[in-house]
């Protein structure tokens, strides 16, 4: 089939409009947030009712042409990157109808293209909680945020995206519509195919429609900051929060060159000599949040914090999470490229994980600034570069090479949550073994005969 | 060198300040054209990748390229979101004078500005030629939004509804005003603009009589050009440059504390676009100095009149929305002024409506060269000041005005559009009965 007529198939399936195929546009599709090369598909489509998926996955199989879903494009991993210039980018941005919030119940049932943000607040909205929250929130998507299994700021107490998976429905390879989950509480009726859709990346099936558990939000919460001279007393501080059984929902930390370019870069007033600052908040109930903060700062002062402040009301509240808000900016806006990394290692580990940050930054001479979720062990070193300078890139990869090592020799993950792609694909065998490679390709082999979906992602090659 | 090969060198002058997008994807968030297309091409993300492609000398067709980043507004949202500070206006701007370098002005476009708004008296001339005409060409329309059908511009506008334009433009009526300065000392130089001149003349009117109340003096010389915005936008450096130069003439030979404008559009354009890109040094060391002393109509009002308290004499009859103009808002930074005056008018209760910061759609020229996204993004701005039911929905810059005019005007909506110095001008006439 030429490229002529299946682009015609497909605006049978779609209206021509909404199939994108000029120069132009195959380029708006040949990125997404990962440092990488870009690649362009043959075209792109944006389906407008989810039905239309099952046309389009059809005529892609019959053709032999590969596919890339595609939410926002905000993956950091290569994920929406295509596998090559004759390959289909669909769109899902505008398959974005919530379709049921079920108050009694406690789910709610999504297309894949709504926005994360927008979805959190129409179920506040209605009095109810959906956690998960990626720093991409504001423009990511639930279909990207399942296939991605996104974490975010409240994982520690929350936990991920799996976490409120309930049901999902998607369409396999041949384009037929698969059901896995259920709105109830529990379910175990046949495989848990939203477990094995969760964090796929985009190889194993192209989400429809999704379950998701909403929670009782928490009726108070307390924001505090408390600041360290070394990176050793926020790690001893953060252990002995958890050793006291006290989970806070968020438990974030910012290295010595996160803080001092914030504070640079921004002036909010921030100690600039700091080695690391620890940002808490708990939540619950009113009189456990009470006790609980009592707890935490006496901890926190035990360590040897050298401050704590305690927010009083919303407006503190809201500046000590400037701090944190303001990290990424402030680290992105130092050097031309930013490569955002997300090693994730024991919670134990983040002293010796730190200071391998350190020596790596040493080592390559790189400036790398470190922030991240203290709480659950994902770290973002950020490595602050110019890809446009080959010798300072060179070193740069090789910096990240030696950073997996040491993290997976800590027993410790290459992907928190950003991912696998085609960014970590070759890391992947040092973290697992062959077999289990080899175990994921027949997977794959299995549901996607021909190796059309996402095939270069995850596993290197589907098949 | 092929004339793409020069436009690729010039771009690459871009490189260092595109470099700084990290594709995060944030502005997809608030990029008023991508929210009704979803197509990654037109967010400022998309924008910036096809820039540094054409730099490249990877674009076979630029002519596609160019095309994109036309659909845009310009109207600032997703610069003041981008968590890596890239300077998108400022890019999207000078790509776009690159591009009408190498790849020429349209026609329409050309006409437009090299002609009548850079030679002030022949628009004044062809305005008043017309103007025994305009109940002919526009059917006055019986909404409260004030607009008219055009039946015999239905070609150019197509079913757009036009504001009624008054008989005679505001400098025709009374020609040069001075006055000189009363108790407060101040003098200002205030600029209509083009559309407070010749479509809005209602606003001018309004705030020479807030002048006149605070005791200010106001100067408003005769013949001034048009701020420059819309050549500039559409590349046309030169004719920007002759119009900037023709005000900064004028400006000269003036005396004043203040330039006030009641368009956030001129403000900007004289705050941040004459001094950076005014021809000649003089030009552009006189524009440094006036963007020091230019302020929007409210900020006059509130920072520097210093007025807080409104009379109150009646109890609030009519419900008002304020729709935060891009311009006003996310590059000047004003939004709460306009809020100060809509409540000191006491017969006004001001309602907030969804989204009060998301782009009208109007986009200056944008709204005439793609009128389809004008129009889907102008619903959702409607469709958000209708869920709030007002009387009256308020803006600080005619350009919004006329667009959202438009969009209720197609909707039947009984609802008035007025512009914040008409409302607190209207208490003021209140206060001296
Ligand atoms: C500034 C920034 C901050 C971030 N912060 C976080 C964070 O805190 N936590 C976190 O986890 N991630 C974070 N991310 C990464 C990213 O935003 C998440 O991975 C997010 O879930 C991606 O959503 P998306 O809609 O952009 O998906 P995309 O990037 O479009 O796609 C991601 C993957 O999902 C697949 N996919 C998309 N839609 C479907 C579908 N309908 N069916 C099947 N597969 C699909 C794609 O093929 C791809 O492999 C961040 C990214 C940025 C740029
Ligand atoms: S928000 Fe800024 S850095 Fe992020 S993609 Fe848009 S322009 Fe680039
Ligand atoms: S200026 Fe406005 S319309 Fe243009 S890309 Fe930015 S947000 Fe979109």
């Amino acid at each position: 089939m030429s490229l002529e007529s299946f682009a015609k198939d497909l605006e049978k399936i779609v209206g021509p409009e909404n199939v994108l195929s000029n120069e132009s546009d195959r380029h708006a599709y040949s990125y997404d947030s990962a440092v990488l090369e870009p690649k362009m598909p043959a075209m792109a489509v944006l389906p407008k009712r989810t039905e239309q998926l099952s046309d389009i996955i059809a005529l892609c199989s019959r053709a032999g042409m590969p596919i890339t879903v595609r939410g926002s494009g905000t993956n950091l991993s290569g994920g929406t990157v295509p596998d090559s210039e004759e390959s289909v980018v669909i769109v899902t941005q505008a398959l974005n109808n919530i379709l049921e919030i079920n108050e009694e119940d406690m789910y709610a049932v999504v297309e894949p293209g709504v926005v994360t943000a927008y979805f959190a607040n129409e179920v506040a909205k209605r009095g109810l909680f959906y956690p998960p929250d990626p720093g991409s929130q504001a423009v990511s998507t639930l279909g990207g945020n399942i296939a991605e299994n996104a974490g975010g700021l409240r994982g520690l107490k929350y936990g991920v995206t799996k976490d409120y998976l309930m049901g999902v429905e998607f369409f396999d390879a041949s384009g037929a519509l698969i059901k896995g989950g259920s709105r109830t509480v529990k379910c175990v009726t046949g495989y848990n195919l939203p477990g094995l859709i969760c964090a796929s990346e985009g190889t194993l099936g192209i989400i429809s429609k999704a379950i998701l558990k909403l929670i009782p939000p928490p009726k108070a919460s307390r924001a505090m900051m408390a600041v360290f001279n070394g990176i050793d007393a926020a790690a001893s501080s953060v252990a002995g929060i958890i050793a006291a059984h006290i989970l806070p929902c968020t438990l974030e930390i910012m290295d010595s060159v996160t803080i001092s370019l914030v504070e640079e870069c921004e002036h909010i007033g921030l100690p600039k000599n700091a080695g690391a600052i620890l940002l808490i908040e708990l939540d619950g109930h009113p009189a456990q949040v009470a006790e609980d903060s009592e707890t935490v700062e006496s901890v926190l002062r035990k360590n040897g914090a050298s401050e704590v402040a305690v927010a009083k009301n919303e407006q503190d509240k809201d500046k000590i999470w400037e701090a944190r808000r303001k990290s990424l900016p402030a680290l992105a806006r130092s050097r031309p490229t930013i490569v955002l990394e997300d090693a994730t290692v024991p919670r134990s580990k983040i002293p010796a994980m730190v200071s391998t940050i350190g020596e790596i930054a040493k080592k390559y001479d790189l400036l790398i600034g470190t922030f991240g979720h203290a709480g659950d062990g994902n770290l973002h070193p950020s490595i602050l570069c110019d890809k446009r300078n080959s010798d300072e890139f060179r070193r740069v990869e090789l910096a990240i090479d030696e950073l997996f090592t040491r993290t997976v020799e800590m027993g410790g993950t290459l992907s928190g949550e950003h991912g696998i792609g085609t960014a970590k694909a070759k890391w992947l065998k040092m973290e697992t073994n062959a077999a289990t490679i080899s175990f994921s390709k027949k997977l794959r082999r299995a549901l996607d005969p021909k190796g059309l979906f996402n095939p270069t992602k995850i596993t290197g090659t589907a098949i | 060198m092929t004339k793409i090969g020069e436009l690729a060198r010039a771009m690459r002058e871009f490189d260092d300040r595109i470099i700084k997008c990290m594709r995060c994807g944030t502005c997809q968030s608030v990029c008023p054209v991508f929210t009704e297309t979803h197509s990654e091409a037109d967010v400022a993300r998309g924008k910036l990748f096809l820039l540094s492609k054409l730099s490249e000398e990877m674009l076979k067709d630029p002519k596609l390229a160019r095309e994109k980043l036309d659909r845009c507004l310009l109207c600032g949202s997703c610069q003041a979101a981008c968590p890596s500070g890239v300077n998108t206006m400022a890019i999207f701007l000078e790509a776009r004078a690159l591009n009408a370098r190498y790849m020429g002005l349209s026609p329409i476009k050309r006409l437009i500005f090299r002609g009548l708004l850079s030679h002030p008296r022949l628009f004044d001339f062809l305005s008043a030629l017309s103007a025994p005409f305009r109940p002919v060409f526009m059917r006055p329309q019986k909404n409260a939004a004030r607009t008219a059908k055009a039946p015999l511009l239905d070609i150019l506008a197509g079913e757009r509804r036009i504001p009624q334009m008054p008989r005679k433009t505001f400098s025709a009526e009374f020609g040069r005003i001075d006055l000189p300065p009363g108790k407060s000392g101040l003098k200002v130089l205030f600029f209509p603009g083009c559309m407070g001149d010749k479509v809005y003349t209602n606003v001018t009117k309004a705030c020479v009589k807030i002048f006149k109340h605070h005791g200010v003096g106001v100067c408003i010389p005769a013949s001034m050009a048009c701020c420059g915005i819309p050549a500039l936008a559409s590349g046309d450096r030169d004719a920007f440059q002759k119009m900037a130069h023709l005000n900064i003439e004028i400006f000269k030979r003036e005396k004043y504390d203040y330039i006030v404008t009641a368009c956030a559009s001129c403000t900007e354009t004289i705050k941040e676009m004459w001094p950076k890109y005014a021809e000649s040094d003089d030009d552009k060391k006189y524009a440094a100095m006036a963007a020091a002393k230019a302020l929007d109509i409210s900020e006059f009002i509130v920072d520097v009149l210093k007025v807080r308290n409104g009379p109150a004499l009646k109890k609030a009859s009519e419900r008002v929305t304020y729709h935060d103009s891009c311009h006003l808002k996310k590059s000047l930074g004003v939004s709460a002024q306009p809020r100060v005056l809509i409540r000191m008018n006491a017969a006004c209760e001001l309602v907030e409506m969804p989204e009060s910061d998301k782009c009208c759609g109007c986009g200056g020229s944008f709204t005439l060269t793609h009128y389809e996204i004008s129009k889907q993004i102008g619903k959702r701005k409607r469709d958000n000041i209708v869920s709030v039911s007002p009387d009256v929905v308020a803006a600080g810059c005619p350009a919004c005005m006329m667009q959202i005019s438009n969009m209720l005007a197609l909707n039947n909506d009984d609802i008035k559009v007025k512009h914040v110095a008409e409302i607190y001008a209207d208490s003021l006439v209140e206060a001296v009965q």
